[in-house]
């Protein structure tokens, strides 16, 4: 993608927008790339908690906002990968200085003057003035769905009021995919999905234990090349980076589209 | 479109239900609102053609990225 600045949305709350935006923007420093992700769920905030770096917050972005600290100050350092950093979202109430003329600005001085090469913006669910805000910087977004009804719709709406925005570079990551029900033909396939929503494909995320368990203890599981359940995050990464990695097979009715999954799955 | 035993699929339901449901919401126009156009198209057609009810079907389709309103009218001869 070459924005440098991506939103990442979905309308529908609970389908993994925050855990997205952490594996991601971990696997994209791990890939060499200066990377800061901006919590902007105000009152709500956890990208914190799911990156593991709740200890270390002591500025916001409403504190920055507010002129309570400098841009530096509220951006922080994750010691696990030298070029992760987080700007946090505050956990008080008051969105009133969320403008999107200071979020705006906000991402032009960190990318132009604190040398981050991509800002990974998550977006609070719904359509309100808090996505408002976080889409207004973008000029990219990864939509997050889940194949079901309600985050498909969702996910329908999100995606044309980013078009209203002219945000061009508006990309699918399918989460939570259940190879099993899928070829019972009980859930969706990725290629229904992108058939109904009408955007382009950037990543299938199948289902995994292991996603949460990583999440529990705050270290996302695509920061560690062991852990499989993290592939996935890293080749949606890598995609964002302009490489061309392949999906899995996704034919629902044969032993490819199983294969290609065992093969996330590490062989299992 | 059948799966084994014969049972419909359930994504191919949800498949279709959402389609519907989509086509609606992009066009920011509600199923009752569709009745409504329907009853007064009927009206219009009617003045022209030899006009009935039950064979008159219009709807919102998705065509590649633009929605188009089908109404398909068939004429009495």
């Amino acid at each position: 993608m070459n924005a440098k600045a991506i939103v990442v949305t979905s309308g529908k709350g609970g389908v993994g927008k925050t855990t997205t935006t952490a594996n991601v923007g971990a696997a994209l420093a791990k890939q060499g790339e200066k990377v800061v992700v901006i919590d902007t769920d105000v009152g709500l905030r956890n990208l914190d908690v799911v990156m593991g770096l709740e200890g270390r917050v002591i500025y916001d972005l409403i504190d920055y906002f507010e002129g309570r600290c400098k841009l530096k100050q509220a951006v922080i350092r994750d010691k696990r990968v030298d070029k992760l950093h987080l700007i946090a979202a505050s956990q008080t109430k008051d969105k009133s200085a969320l403008s999107e003329e200071r979020m705006r600005e906000t991402i032009r001085l960190l990318l132009e003057e604190e040398g981050f090469d991509r800002v990974l913006i998550d977006s609070p669910a719904g359509i309100e003035s808090g996505f408002q805000t976080a889409a207004s910087a973008a000029t990219g977004a990864l939509v997050v769905v889940n194949p079901e009804v309600s985050s498909v719709r969702d996910a329908d709406r999100i995606i044309g009021l980013l078009e209203s925005r002219e945000i061009d570079e508006v990309r699918l990551i399918i989460n939570r995919m259940r190879p099993e029900m899928v070829r019972r033909g009980d859930m969706l396939e990725v290629d229904d999905v992108l058939e109904i929503l009408g955007v382009k494909l950037i990543g299938i995320v199948p289902e995994d234990e292991r996603i949460l368990v990583s999440t529990n203890v705050g270290s996302p599981a695509s920061l560690d090349d062991a852990n499989k359940a993290g592939t996935e995050f890293r080749n949606i990464a890598r995609r964002v980076r302009g490489e061309d990695v392949p999906y899995p097979s996704m034919e629902a009715e044969t032993s490819g589209f199983l294969l290609g999954f065992r093969r996330l799955f590490g062989g299992r | 479109m059948f799966g084994l035993f014969g049972r419909k699929r359930s994504k191919d339901q949800l498949k279709e239900r959402l389609k519907l449901v989509l086509s609606y919401d992009r066009a920011k126009l509600s199923p009752g609102k569709m009745e409504d156009l329907k009853a007064e198209l009927l009206d219009v057609i009617g003045k022209y053609f030899p006009a009935e009810d039950s064979e008159y079907d219009v709807k919102l389709e998705q065509q590649g990225d633009r929605m188009v309103l089908i109404a398909n009218l068939p004429v009495k001869g």
